[in-house]
């Protein structure tokens, strides 16, 4: 197959250039007092709508501009990603080792184990996800918790459907049957043997629903749901810069820039790692 | 035997929707927040509230509430709007129109852009125009809907402003329309300026749903019909003359087209769960965007309507395009 050596040169400049963009975001979000030049709360009227260091009428500390309210735009970006990458970590661990331990159950066990968590995905993917995610935010209380658990909530599906498909078509292999000839029991086996062959699809999955809860949490705070505190959050920048979008484009601009490389960094950089620890396609 | 196949999903279906209303019934009732306290005015007294609990049934328990609303669902009752004090199935028949106007719409544009990106780079394979194609669906894809609607509203709503970025209609027009379903009346009437104004609105929400889903049926086509395209009866095609692009679209086109039907089904329920945010985002006055009112306002019988709508709407897509695939499939069909 020559298409996937082309691919697989590809993505080693992928991997590195997501994975790139993702290691500066999170180091920003760790060390954010540090390197945030100003802070994300301080409002100043005297500095409102401040345009970016090249426009005419910048102030210098103000690298990307202000607000309406006159807080700087970079330093609420380096904040904000505190919370994209906290909702992003624990809502897509939480989605992954509910959804992939069903899965693995679903597709190893079979019979009424898989026809009742398959009908539950049947009715999960019968909601509008981002209306699901707003009513149970709206139920749970606004709040980081609850964003977290609204996404695993709705999302474990995604790792459920594509982990029983996996580990359906790993069932009836070979070295599956030649363990259980030699003595090894059923959860032994789904752990020890299904398993690790189904890591990867699980960590291209992870990475793509880190993206994917990065743009739900943006999604909540748009629509004002989301941690509901003064803590910045790039989808609460978001929506402040689409009601202030003639007077001052760049509140908009920035964080749907960062949000747009986050999106396709964690997508590129799952694939990648995908393409690289796939024993089928190396 | 498609008969059986065909009861049996009618069957699952039924589960399915009953499995919806039961996890929203749920869900919504463990709220903290009081609906009825919501609609009456400071100061109201709690044999008020009690008076009022009990006229939507709210003081019974969540058993018999259930029992309750599901016997009058199935009446067509969809009980009243707490927010709206209006009947239910009249508020979401009101609007789902423009909900389906615009998902119709959407899906038709990602058929056209994902179809002909896809013939394009089976036609150029192996050349940069195919690997152009490629990249530019690898982004399409990874990016979702709501991040393309701002993209779209800074490019041509606020940059270039040439498009419409809020609501389905300008105010100031005169509507003749009888029905909800303005752009298909606008055309069925022939007032082709209403049509223009109906499409310069609905072109920017319906470009950032499409966009995805173009994404994945170009990719998805593109591979069957280059898998098709060295089959024995292709090549003999092109042995007789044809050209590539006749060969594309006269023999490959109808054997490659399949998978990706099946495909299209799923995605087509995606792009609608995705109106929900995009409308908001335009502002387009559709179902989606009145449940998100919904949900905030605490109505508990219009979320429940609209939730289980587009929960029907959803197996409704998923069966059509299991009976398509059926119908289609020589295999299924004589199987």
């Amino acid at each position: 197959m020559d298409d996937s050596r082309i691919s697989r040169h590809g993505s080693g400049a992928r991997l590195w250039l997501a994975g790139g963009w993702l290691l500066l975001a999170l180091l920003a979000a760790i060390f954010a007092p540090l390197v945030a030049p100003q802070d994300p709360l301080a409002q100043d009227l005297m500095f409102e709508r401040l345009p970016p260091f090249w426009m005419s009428g910048a102030e210098p500390g103000f690298w990307l501009g202000t607000d309406s309210l006159g807080r700087d735009l970079l330093s609420r970006l380096i904040f904000g990603a505190r919370i994209a990458f906290v909702v992003a970590f624990a809502a897509a661990l939480a989605a992954c080792l509910v959804g992939s331990t069903l899965g693995l159950i679903a597709g190893y066990f079979g019979g009424w184990a898989d026809r009742i968590i398959s009908r539950i995905v049947d009715v999960w993917m019968a909601f509008p996800p981002v209306l699901f995610a707003i009513l149970l935010v709206a139920v749970l209380g606004t709040g980081l918790s609850s964003v977290i658990i609204a996404i695993a909530v709705i999302d474990w599906t995604r790792f459920c459907r594509v982990i029983r498909a996996e580990t359906m078509g790993q069932a009836r292999m070979d070295y599956v049957e030649n363990a259980r000839i030699a003595g090894y029991g059923r959860i032994g086996i789904m752990l020890r043997e299904v398993l690790p062959n189904v890591v990867p699809s699980i960590v291209a999955l992870l990475s793509l629903e880190m993206g994917i809860a990065v743009i739900v949490e943006a999604i909540l705070s748009f629509v004002n749901l989301s941690i509901s505190t003064d803590d910045p959050t790039w989808g609460g920048i978001i929506a402040e810069g689409r009601l202030s979008i003639h007077q001052a484009w760049w509140v908009l601009v920035f964080p749907l820039v960062t949000l747009i490389l986050t999106v396709l960094s964690f997508s590129q950089f799952g694939e990648g790692l995908k393409a690289r620890f796939d024993p089928v396609l190396r | 035997m498609l008969l059986q196949r065909f009861l049996i999903r009618l069957l699952t279906m039924a589960i399915t929707l009953f499995g919806v209303a039961v996890v929203v019934f749920v869900v919504i009732r463990v709220a903290p927040g009081d609906p009825i306290a919501m609609m009456l005015p400071p100061g109201a007294t709690d044999a008020d509230i009690a008076r009022l609990r009990a006229l939507y049934g709210l003081d019974k328990t969540i058993v018999e509430q259930f029992f309750i609303w599901l016997s009058g669902v199935v009446r067509g009752d969809f009980g009243t709007s707490i927010s709206l004090r209006q009947d239910v199935l009249g508020l979401v028949f009101n609007r789902l129109p423009a909900t389906l106007e615009l998902a119709i719409t959407a899906l038709l544009m990602a058929l056209a852009i994902g179809g002909t990106t896809a013939i394009l780079g089976a036609r150029e394979r192996g050349t940069a125009v195919e690997a152009g194609i490629d990249i530019a669906s690898g982004a399409a894809l990874s990016i979702p809907d709501f991040l393309w609607g701002l993209v779209l509203i800074l490019l041509f709503g606020v940059m270039v402003p040439v498009f419409d970025i809020s609501g389905r209609v300008s105010p100031q027009l005169d509507l003749p329309f009888v029905t909800q379903f303005y752009l298909f009346e606008s055309i069925a009437r022939l007032r082709f300026d209403l049509t223009k104004d109906l499409l310069g609105h609905m072109l920017m929400p319906a470009v950032a749903l499409a966009l995805p889903l173009a994404a994945i049926i170009s990719q998805l086509l593109k591979q069957s019909l280059k898998e098709v395209l060295d089959l024995d009866y292709v090549v003999l095609a092109r042995v007789k003359g044809f050209s590539e692009t006749q060969v594309i679209l006269r023999e490959a086109l109808k054997n490659a087209a399949l998978p990706t039907l099946t495909l299209v089904g799923v995605q087509f329920t995606f792009l609608i769960g995705g109106t929900v945010i995009v409308e908001r985002l335009f502002s387009y006055e559709g179902l989606g965007n009145m449940a998100i009112d919904a949900v905030i306002n605490r109505d508990l019988p219009l979320i429940q309507g609209i939730v289980l709508v587009f929960a029907l709407l959803f197996v409704l897509i998923n069966l059509t395009v299991d009976m398509m695939y059926a119908l289609l499939n020589p295999r299924l069909r004589h199987g």
